[in-house]
């Protein structure tokens, strides 16, 4: 295309009738061009308008599906960032060893994991890169590993398994410059979530609690009271069903169950920080739900496991 | 327009996670959001699909949005037009788009479907007026354009007009508008 022509597409760019490559090629040119620059922004502006001309009411469904959605990112890496190319993590300052941790957390029962530190696993885990995320690095999860005491292996095995979690985010990866916005923002809310979940393994107060899952595999819940917070941690559970996810519940003592969160299929094993507090359950239970979650549970619980008593040391 | 400076604020507080400050942008926007990708994709199920996706993004870049590129209006419409538009390019092998093209013209210069439309009375029947003072072309090419998101190529085929006159028709209809509409940068 000519400069000419290109000035020409300023219309067709801001009401996207491009085709990908002229679009491509004209974003290149508008980077040279402030005016069509500035002619583009006020066609942006205009086509908006267009487009608000058209609002419709939308169903109040939509703001709840947009919320859950929202409510489950933090725990999850953004589009991009699952596909990152080279999500190196700068944690290359004056890193210790064993801050690597495997994406995805750890598969093995607590038992077997407990005695192993996290950079065996991630040893074990190189190599294999099923989620296309090895290599991440936890910059945030140091230090936050030495609040692991001896003599609680579970505790271990859980921390790194949550260390996991943060380093699939990426930290402040290096991917795409557009994502890097995003990226930040993701970051910083998963080590929110990440700080909060590693406050509630490692209260002095903590106290597990392990089940076998009806399809297989294990569950443990770790609850503080003093943080009234609980995360629960699966191994060799099976992945979900095409269109159902794994949700999480909490159930009072007359059997009610209140919803507590979703587990995120992407990253099996990894903790997840139980939505709500704990005060008031006597339970959590397990069950497999469609896409989004579900307000009551719909399936027999593959899993219900009785909380301590509040007070039992 | 005085919401302009409410929304960027709202957006920043949206990039630190606030979900009070989300539900007011959800509020404000939505609406729009949905009308853009049920204009293009004239498909309720999908459209509320790309609209969800939409709103997520809004969420997750809320820290990429930038003031001095547009609104966040203008940036959310932009998002929401990009991603039916893709939807709908994808969904369709190109012999079934002309042929929807086609169609599409036939069931064309009704704007008045938009009476479900609930956000801003005035600011639609502005647009409509505004859309009255182009040219028979110049209207027919952006509304095929952005409401129904034909490539250029499409439209040319569609109204049978050659394609270097379907980009400076969509480019001086949409100047036209900006001018009729009292947009500026900035």
């Amino acid at each position: 295309m000519s400069t000419e022509s290109m000035h020409g597409a300023t219309g067709a760019y801001a009401a996207n009738a491009l085709p990908a490559a002229e679009r491509a090629a004209f974003e290149a040119h508008l980077e040279t061009c402030p005016p069509c620059a500035r002619e583009v922004r006020e066609l942006a502006a205009t086509v908006a308008l267009l487009g608000r001309a058209v609002a419709v009411r939308p169903p109040p469904e939509l703001f709840d599906a947009v919320m859950r959605r929202v409510r489950e990112l933090p725990a999850e890496p953004s589009g991009a960032a699952g596909a990152g190319a080279s999500a190196e993590i700068g944690a290359g300052d004056g890193a210790g060893a064993g801050e690597y941790v495997p994406p995805g957390g750890v598969r093995e029962a607590p038992g077997a994991a407990g005695s192993r530190t996290a950079s065996e696993d991630d040893r074990a885990e190189d190599g294999r890169a099923e989620d296309g995320r090895a290599g991440a690095r936890a910059a945030p999860a140091r230090g936050r590993v030495q609040h692991a005491r001896p003599g609680r292996p579970w505790l271990r095995w859980a921390l790194a398994a949550s260390l996991a979690a943060v380093a699939g985010l990426g930290g402040v990866a290096v991917w795409q410059a557009e994502q890097a916005g995003t990226a930040r923002q993701d970051a910083r809310r998963a080590e929110a979530r990440a700080a909060e979940l590693a406050e509630v393994l490692a209260a002095p107060d903590a106290k597990p609690v392990t089940g076998k899952l009806a399809n297989g595999g294990t569950g443990t819940v770790v609850v503080s009271e003093d943080r009234n917070r609980a995360v629960f941690v699966a191994s060799g559970m099976p992945a979900p069903p095409t269109g159902q996810v794994y949700q999480l519940w909490f159930a009072d003592p007359a059997g009610s169950m209140r919803p507590a969160g979703l587990m995120d299929p992407a990253r099996p094993g990894a903790p997840e920080l139980m939505t709500g507090p704990v005060s008031g359950s006597t339970a959590v239970g397990v069950t497999l739900e469609p896409a989004g979650g579900s307000p009551a549970p719909t399936t027999e619980p593959l899993m219900v496991l009785a909380l301590p008593a509040p007070g039992t040391p | 327009m005085d919401d302009v400076k409410q929304l960027g604020t709202l957006l920043g507080r949206v990039a630190d996670g606030d979900e009070t400050a989300f539900a007011a942008v959800y509020e404000a926007v939505s609406g729009s959001v949905l009308g853009v990708a049920l204009s293009v994709l004239r498909d309720r199920s999908q459209a509320e699909e790309v609209a969800q996706e939409v709103l997520v993004e809004v969420w997750r870049s809320a820290g990429r949005y930038r003031p001095d590129r547009g609104t966040v209006r203008t940036w959310v419409l932009t998002i929401a037009h990009r991603r039916a538009v893709d939807r709908v390019r994808s969904a369709q092998a190109a012999t079934d788009r002309e042929r929807r093209a086609a169609r599409l013209e036939a069931a064309l210069p009704e704007f008045d479907e938009v009476s479900e439309a609930v956000e801003d009375r005035e600011e639609r029947d502005r647009v409509r007026r505004c859309l009255g003072s182009l040219t028979e072309i110049q209207r027919r090419t952006v509304a095929l354009a952005y409401y129904r998101g034909l490539t250029c190529r499409e439209v040319s085929e569609s109204l049978s007009v050659p394609l270097g006159t379907v980009k400076t028709r969509l480019r001086d209809g949409l100047l036209r508008l900006r001018d009729c509409l009292g947009v500026s940068d900035g």
